[in-house]
């Protein structure tokens, strides 16, 4: 039985209350005295020369205070790329820069090239509409493989093939790889698209520039997952503001997914304009804005093969991919197709030859990054396809093929032959688990009933893995990222003995404010009502790197134990000073310090308020105060692990899929608060829905944005997805932190795709359309129905 | 042109143009800000209020249009001492929102469906609630939640 | 959106006096109108709202059948509409959602003439009558293309009468994102025959399936439709489903919407 509000408690949410009574402060709910709007003029070509940009009509019309243009930027530096990747012949990578805004071309339908500040919002966007470009249209690139092919129409011209990267992963095995597919008795390949995505958290980004030209300050407002980050960017590359005088805040932030981890231009642009006016200057997106600006997800068009002999045993993966990077790098692009991607190409199985080739396009299109999941998710799919197709190809059961591959529990540490030593799991366990929460025995009886419906029940079955709670410093750097990793915590014991908790990991849905209340109140013995939980705010946190990656716990939760183990440390000080006793005999526990083998204790209140009153303190020896700083870096990745099943019944005549049964056993290691760790995959295993039949971002050949809103963007809605059974009983503890935790927040985004697509492929087989052997995502009603019938 | 509703029982005033919208007029006419605007093509269901007594997208209503109407938001749904009503209340004991930003909407769209109809199946309520998009819970807790607030009296839901 | 004058008409004839300053158009439930405003794909620079008008709202059995009110929103005809014509009802009630169903209104909802919207269907599968200000347009004569209708400038939908016929039904096929018909067939059985009429899947919008209907009309059964081609010829085709996509929802639907009724 945990503790009430301690580790494993499903503790009720404290910031519920805020956000149910209208009380959360997001971006656009913050106001500043005096502030104008911005509101950003956006390409309506995909491809363009910029000729010339006349303002002068905008700049006279009502209201109006500014008009910025790329010429008005053009002595900042760009918006880098977090990680240099290094192409199969040991090249350095591409890095075309990416302007604050577009200047001498505008590369994608959206791509801000001027931002006018006004009284209000309305009058802003009036003017933007008053601004005369000569733009000369270019042809767009849109086709990945067509980018690659005619290499006289570039994205940018530093860019002269269109490929930013050509990377081998790892390049020393494929010569291995290669000869394993020579003799394997059997070949599977599977040609597949990852579809892009369009992250759409609720809240649009929104931004306030708040310069003080009293002091020189910055400030920044702005919805991020990161505010780190984005201050060392904007210092260190875009602006030049030095980082003591620039704070960002990220306060309630409404969803990220991966689209709030990287800096945009937005940000720099109404910094920029609020030093020029001298007032506070505020942009909020329009949906439709963000459609066309905030960074897409996946996106990849993959070949893989997988070898086996005629048993289903895997003796090599060989995967070829084109990823589209977009009209501009992203802060974490690069990485996303690489080192979240091609190392977990060995999945939880034993293979022992893995060959990985990621070319980088670019395109004219909105940027892509990291989307829940990043990299992962895109593995994880066409492994589990491929697999599921090899089954089908060798007559071997889905389960049964799976299981004589797994890792076996006794391997651990497995390293992988795709660079990463996985440092504990069970992967039969969990496996296990959903076979006996999916009542496979059932199927049949529930098949029969959908048929006297008319409908064409099926089951899919996928397994994943990933690599989270990113990560250990030393091993991003050797492979090319540019920051650190760590995580970092301040726990201030305040002199009444409330605590105050700095974090560099930040909320934006995730419960922070809860569950790591929970994991302090746990480690100091002291009510989490008395724990405030501070992110968000440069001004106050410790340098951390925020919340993406499913990273929180693992790594800032981490930092927490090691802040609260150097509190107690200089509470046994204290104490030992208090009851005149050796340091060495205090003992604390639940709360209390205690001289060993005696009644002599000073509560945790005590010794808090003595810190701040030390009256005769030898201060030689005991500094006043009581509040440490941890910074945590781990020592690895951690390994989170699963099996998902989903049912589908297909409607032969529509072509349209429901998923009556989901079902997902996971391994997150120990879990801190078990409600919040349910609703992470419930929102995981829906965007994964999502993607598989749904969501799609679709371009026309002119790079004209198809699917710009929710008329056709399609959102999964509460009538889309069924109630969920999820299971996190399996635990094999992450062995390199103190909490034991692996992460939980994109498993199900990983795990789900390739569990519908292989349920429906399943159910048509059933029906008998064997010849149909992949669909690709979104499975679309029309997809599906002129896959049976086209 | 100023316009005056009663807003959660308060008569209410703010200036404003032809075209600002009812969510315009409360967030930044009346600085009630817990009204969110998740979209601008009437689809995600963040913004919604209730008019007497419907609910409504506030993104897509003129607030001129709506003058001397009479208009509940989500600060006036806790009950009369600062409580959490039975709807909201509800959220919180199932977990039924995460980032808290479409929050607002859907407890609003909640209460409406359950005045109209205080006993739905959960059919009836993943359907009432198609126009409102969570991207965060994946829906379950929410649906939880609101079956969980039909089985309460329909009294206790927020005084309207 | 730019900027506009708002009036508030408080009854028909107000409402056509101020719709004949230039410039002017008539606000209904604004469900469609207000956002096309925010993309600034419209700028009326006078916004003549219905709403006000009591003579333009309600639902009511008469000898014409049932007349419903051209400002009357969904969710009142979805309401009052049940138990005299419960596939007006019902459509009526799958109309976007509960919180547009409040605003938007059936007049709004022809005048506009959405290729993908339900109200079309009904009307023309109905047989409907469409009642303005100035005149009453026989449905058949009243949708003209994509966002097209017999109406001219200015003029204002005040009801809609539409006949009650033996058994109808309507079938939606939705489209995933917006949640309009992807296609929606409307099938109403009257003593003198069958009506059959097909939203969401013709390139000029609503029609009737003609063929359909003679063969329902010698046999009301779905197995009548059974050996009939529709041809993809004329459908509409994007990236939801393409033209033979839609030919195939269009008699799968008009088949259940026949069981249905």
């Amino acid at each position: 039985m945990p503790k009430d509000g301690g580790i494993g408690a499903s503790t009720l949410r404290r910031e519920d209350i805020r956000f149910l009574t209208g009380k959360g402060r997001y971006t656009a709910d913050i106001n500043l005295r005096g502030q104008a709007f911005a509101c950003f003029l956006r390409s309506e070509v995909a491809h363009g020369r910029i000729r010339s940009i006349d303002t002068s009509a905008a700049e006279e019309m009502p209201g109006v205070l500014a008009v910025m243009t790329g010429e008005d930027f053009t002595e900042v530096g760009g918006n880098p790329t977090g990680w240099l990747v290094q192409s199969r012949d040991g090249a350095t990578m591409k890095e075309p820069k990416r302007p604050v805004l577009a200047h001498g071309k505008v590369r994608h339908v959206g791509d801000a090239y001027a931002l006018v500040v006004a009284e209000t919002y309305e009058q802003a966007k009036d003017a933007c509409e008053a601004i005369e470009a000569d733009i000369e249209e270019l042809p767009a690139i849109v086709d990945m493989a067509a980018a690659v092919a005619d290499t006289t129409n570039r994205v940018h011209d530093e860019c002269d093939d269109n490929v930013v990267f050509d990377w081998g992963w790892i390049e020393e095995n494929r010569a291995a790889v290669d000869a394993a597919f020579e003799t394997a008795p059997h070949v599977t390949t599977l040609e597949l698209v990852n579809n892009r995505l369009s992250p759409n958290a609720m809240e649009p980004r929104a931004s306030i520039g708040d310069f003080d030209s009293g002091t020189g300050d910055y400030k920044l407002y702005t919805t991020s997952q990161n505010p780190h980050l984005t201050r060392l960017l904007i210092s260190a590359f875009v602006m030049g503001i030095p980082e003591n005088k620039l704070t960002v805040i990220a306060p309630d932030v409404g969803g990220g997914f991966g689209s709030k981890i990287y800096h945009y231009g937005e940000e720099a642009a109404v910094l920029a304009a609020s030093k020029r006016l001298d007032r506070p200057v505020k942009w909020v997106c329009d949906r439709s804005e963000a459609f066309l600006s905030d960074a897409h997800g996946r996106d990849h068009v993959t070949k893989i093969q997988l070898a086996t002999d005629m048993e289903g045993n895997f003796l090599a993966v060989r995967t070829e991919t084109l990823a589209n990077m977009g009209a501009y790098l992203s802060n974490f692009a690069t990485c996303t197709p690489t080192f979240l991607h091609g190392t977990l190409m060995a999945g939880p199985y034993k293979t022992p030859h893995v060959y990985v080739n990621v070319k980088a396009v670019m395109t004219n299109t909105v940027p892509v990054d990291a989307y829940r999941g990043a990299g992962r998710p895109e593995a994880t799919y066409s492994l589990e396809r491929v697999i599921d197709k090899a089954a089908d190809e060798l007559g071997i059961d889905p389960w049964e093929i799976r299981r004589k591959n797994f890792i076996d529990p006794d391997q651990f540490p497995y390293t992988t032959p795709v660079g990463l030593v996985y440092d504990t799991g069970n992967y039969h366990a969990t496996m296990d688990k959903l076979r006996e929460l999916s009542d496979v025995a059932g199927f049949e009886a529930r098949a029969t009933e959908s048929a006297a419906k008319g409908k064409l029940r099926g089951f899919g079955l996928s397994t994943w893995i990933e690599a989270c709670g990113i990560a250990p410093s030393n091993l991003v750097g050797v492979l090319g990222c540019r920051v650190g990793l760590y995580d970092a915590a301040t726990i201030r014991v305040n002199a009444t003995g409330n605590i105050s908790v700095l974090v560099g990991a930040h909320s934006h849905g995730q419960g922070h404010e809860t569950v790591f209340a929970q994991l302090i109140a746990e480690k100091l013995g002291v009510d989490a009502k008395s724990v405030e939980i501070v992110h968000g705010d440069t001004s106050k946190i410790p340098f951390g790197m925020g919340t993406y990656g499913s990273r929180s716990l693992a790594v800032c939760g981490s930092a927490m134990m090691k802040a609260a183990d150097k509190i107690i440390d200089k509470g046994k000080k204290i104490a030992a000073h208090m009851l005149e006793a050796a340091e060495g005999d205090i003992e604390f526990n639940d709360g209390s310090f205690s001289v060993a083998g005696t009644d002599r204790q000073k509560s945790f209140a005590e010794i808090a308020f003595s810190a701040y009153v030390p009256h005769n303190y030898p201060l030689e020896t005991l500094e006043p105060g009581l509040e440490e700083t941890a910074f945590y870096d781990p020592a690895n990745f951690t390994y989170p692990a699963g099996a998902y099943g989903c049912e589908v019944e297909v409607d032969p005549e529509t072509g349209g899929v429901d998923i009556v049964r989901f079902t997902c056993a996971d391994d997150f290691g120990n879990v801190i608060n078990p409600m919040i760790v349910a609703g992470q995959v419930h929102g995981g295993v829906a965007q994964g829905i999502g993607q598989a039949l749904l969501e799609g971002v679709v371009y026309n050949e002119d790079g004209q944005l198809l699917t710009g809103s929710y008329m056709d963007y399609a959102m999964p809605r509460a009538d889309d997805v069924p109630n969920f059974t999820v299971d996190h009983s399996c635990v094999t503890p992450c062995t390199h932190n103190p909490l034991g935790a692996k992460g939980c927040g994109e498993a199900g985004a990983i795990g789900t795709p390739p569990a519908v697509v292989n349920a429906v492929i399943d159910a048509l087989h059933r029906a008998g359309h064997r010849h149909i052997t992949h669909i690709d995502m979104p499975l679309t009603p029309s997809r599906v129905w002129t896959a049976m019938h086209g | 042109m100023k316009v005056t509703m009663t807003v959660n029982g308060k008569a209410m005033s703010a200036e404003t143009e032809g075209r600002t919208l009812l969510s315009s007029f409360l967030r930044e006419g009346l600085g009630l800000t817990g009204t969110h605007v998740g979209c601008d093509t009437t689809q995600c269901g963040a913004c919604t209020v209730h008019v007497d007594g419907q609910p409504v997208k506030s993104c897509t209503v003129l607030a001129q249009d709506v003058a001397g109407r009479s208009v509940t938001t989500i600060e006036g749904m806790a009950n009369k001492d600062g409580s959490l009503s039975v709807i909201q209340q509800a959220f919180q004991d199932h977990h039924g929102l995460q980032c808290g930003f479409c929050t607002p909407g859907m407890v609003m769209i909640s209460a409406a469906l359950l005045s109209e109809k205080p006993n739905p199946t959960e059919e009836e309520v993943r359907h009432y609630l198609k126009g409102n998009i969570c991207r965060c819970t994946g829906y379950h807790n929410i649906v939880k939640a609101v079956m969980a607030a039909s089985g309460a009296d329909s009294q206790k839901l927020a005084a309207e | 959106m730019h900027d506009f004058e708002l009036v508030k008409p408080a009854s028909v004839a107000e409402a056509v006096a101020a719709l004949g300053a230039e410039g002017a158009q008539a606000l209904s439930g604004g469900q469609t109108l207000l956002p096309s405003m925010k993309q600034r794909l419209a700028a009326p620079e006078r916004l003549v709202s219905l709403g006000d008008i009591a003579e333009m709202k309600g639902v009511c059995l008469g000898d014409r059948g049932l007349a419903v009110g051209g400002a009357t929103p969904h969710a009142v005809v979805a309401r009052e509409a049940k138990a005299h014509y419960p596939a007006l009802a019902w459509l009526a009630g799958e109309i976007g959602d509960p919180s547009v169903r409040a605003r938007g209104t059936i007049g709004g909802s022809l005048a506009n003439n959405d290729p993908a919207a339900c109200y079309p269907a009904a009307a023309l599968g109905s047989g409907a009558t469409i009642v303005t200000d100035r005149r009453e347009i026989a449905a058949d004569a009243f949708f003209q293309g994509l966002f097209t209708t017999a109406l001219e400038e200015g003029e204002i939908i005040t009801s809609v009468h539409f006949p009650i016929p033996e058994k109808a039904a309507y079938m939606k096929f939705a489209q995933p994102a917006s949640r309009f018909a992807l296609v929606g067939v409307f099938v109403a059985k009257f003593a003198d025959g069958v009506r059959v009429a097909i939203t969401g899947a013709g390139e000029d919008g609503v029609f009737r399936w003609t063929e359909a209907e003679a063969a329902l009309g010698a046999d009301f059964r779905p197995e009548a439709v059974e050996g009939l081609a529709l041809s993809a010829g004329g459908m509409l085709g994007d990236m939801h489903g393409a033209p033979a996509y839609r030919a195939n929802l269009v008699k799968v639907l008009t088949r259940r919407a026949v069981a249905a009724a």
